[in-house]
């Protein structure tokens, strides 16, 4: 039976792998994920019927509450919500390593067993609160700016000492539920001291790096009761989720202990004073420049998918098109809150991803936009960036849009982006700001382009 | 011997995962999360043994049985989520240059 159990977990393992190798390229992705789920399957399914499993009544509850909780919440979160519901997913997912490893404690347990338990209650826990805590700063519930406080340095190693300590006694003492308790408290703590001092801007890095410790938890799980495929899927999960936060970190060229550790808040009022006036510009004029236009770049962030403006921007995008001219977006890796949340987005209003340029591909052919169009979008075409040494985010790699002959900027208000840095941009030469609603703007302008 | 062969595991899959992902286009890195988050409710197999190997009534047991709930939240969701916004991700007719 066990040799029934291991191949199909082989062929789970094989159908996961070649599911994440298709997902990394546009044209396969969707069957990636069918592979990948496919292999899930194969893993549920033969360890309902040959594990040895007597009572399928919890079971089956477990599979329906779990399955029409996720299948509605996934039906119908809202695209532009993306972001936070694969945060509270992936919490889920935690909670879910942190209970197993809770339900795998009995006596007479090795030490190895019960380090392996203690670490997937710890990573488990983290991962969970972590998640809940990001999901709370990207749907707007809890404050997205970084939270500080004094001595939180000494707070944390006071904390992690704490966690040390009753992971050592629970491993001494598996069977006294106070030191178990006292992890799982600990570790729910930390999840939370850990996403707390991290700005709502820098929270698709920390989605990324929970996902990954998601998967080392379901790793250790897979030690604590011996399973090779909740090792093999979890370190799968583990390491992809670690390269991964790797490239969105080097795209704000920022180190992940800069991200986790310094907030960004931290302003430097040294900074140049910026240079320049406001020049607003209404919609109606905004028409006869992009009317002239023969190349447009559109740069959306953000305050595109507050403003769910998507479908206006596709639509002005094939009214140039018409007009005669060529429509390209730029898109910055860190957009919106989530890497890729702009390409989602604008798959949605079905614009065609060969359109969609990534920065690299943008920034060398600037000069050759007639009109570059900034839709919600703030620190990642910020100038600052390559021009003020003392702001918070100079050194980043942003989209040089201040380059293109004529900038619009679509935005609400003056007020600051999610890094609460000024965006010298607003004051360039060649800027014009358009206020109001996105989608609003977009709107009028598709308007004039109808008369 | 047991802990040596899963570390070796361990050690072959976290290499495997490293590959898997260092040249993805920033374009799929949300789907690719999402989707790299459904595996890692990976958890559901052990859920499943631990909420089943018994009838007896344990705490064990319990705790297995919330975990599946949990653990299929993030199985079902993520799949589903994943799907619905590749299936999304299309080419314009005629739109290659």
């Amino acid at each position: 039976m066990e040799i029934i159990v291991n191949s199909s977990y082989i062929v789970a393992t094989v159908l996961f792998i070649f599911g994440l190798k298709l997902l990394g390229h546009p044209g396969t992705a969707r069957k990636g994920n069918l592979l990948s789920s496919l292999g899930m399957l194969v893993a549920v399914v033969v360890t309902l019927l040959a594990n040895g499993i007597v009572d399928y009544t919890w079971i089956a509850i477990g599979f329906v509450v779990g399955g029409i909780i996720g299948a509605l919440a996934a039906r119908m979160v809202a695209m532009t919500a993306m972001p936070e519901m694969v945060a509270l997913f992936n919490g889920f997912g935690g909670l879910a390593s942190l209970l197993l490893g809770w339900a795998a404690v009995e006596a007479g347990l090795s030490a190895f067993v019960l380090i392996t338990i203690f670490l997937s209650i710890l990573i488990g826990g983290v991962t969970f609160t972590g998640s809940i805590l990001a999901y709370g700063k990207l749907s707007e519930k809890v404050t997205g700016r970084p939270v500080q406080f004094v001595g939180q340095r000494f707070a944390n190693a006071a904390l992690l000492v704490a966690i040390l300590v009753s992971g050592v006694l629970f491993v001494m003492e598996p069977t006294n539920v106070v030191w178990l308790y006292t992890v799982v408290g600990l570790a729910a703590l930390l999840g939370i001291l850990a996403v707390l001092p991290i700005g709502g801007a820098d929270m698709p890095v920390v989605i990324s790096l929970l996902n990954s410790y998601s998967g080392i938890a379901a790793a250790a799980a897979g030690f604590a009761i011996e399973n090779n495929i909740l090792i093999v899927a979890g370190s799968l999960v583990g390491a992809s989720g670690i390269i991964l936060t790797q490239i969105m970190c080097k795209a704000m060229n920022r180190s992940l202990s800069n991200v986790l550790f310094s907030g960004f808040g931290k302003v430097s009022k040294s900074a140049e004073k910026i240079e320049g006036e406001v020049k607003p510009l209404t919609a109606d004029d905004a028409y006869y420049v992009l009317e002239a236009a023969t190349s447009v770049l559109v740069v959306p962030g953000y305050g595109m998918a507050v403003a769910q403006a998507q479908h206006a921007v596709k639509e002005l995008q094939e009214l140039l098109e018409d007009n005669g001219a060529e429509v390209n977006y730029g898109i910055h890796p860190v957009a919106g809150r989530m890497p890729g949340h702009m390409n989602v987005l604008l798959a949605e209003a079905d614009v065609s991803y060969d359109l969609l340029l990534e920065m690299d591909q943008v920034n060398p052919r600037m000069e050759t936009y007639d009109v570059a169009i900034v839709i919600g979008a703030n620190d990642v075409v910020n100038p600052a960036a390559r021009e003020m040494e003392g702001s918070p985010i100079y050194g980043m790699p942003v989209i040089n849009v201040d380059q293109a002959r004529t900038v619009f900027v679509l935005k609400r208000s003056m007020a600051s982006g999610f890094a609460g840095v000024d965006n010298p941009l607003f004051f360039k030469e060649n800027t014009r700001m358009i206020f109001g609603d996105a989608k609003e703007t977009l709107n009028t302008l598709i308007r004039a382009f109808g008369d | 011997m047991e802990i040596v062969y899963q570390v070796f595991v361990l050690i072959l899959a976290i290499f495997v995962g490293f590959e898997l992902i260092r040249k993805v286009p920033a374009t799929l890195h949300t789907p690719l999360m999402s989707g790299a988050n459904a595996i890692s409710g990976i958890t559901l197999v052990g859920a499943i043994v631990a909420a089943g190997i018994t009838e007896e009534p344990t705490l064990s047991k319990y705790l297995g049985a919330a975990a599946v709930a949990f653990a299929t939240i993030n199985v079902v969701g993520g799949y589903m989520v994943t799907d619905r916004m590749l299936a999304m991700f299309k080419k314009k007719e005629g739109g290659r240059k």
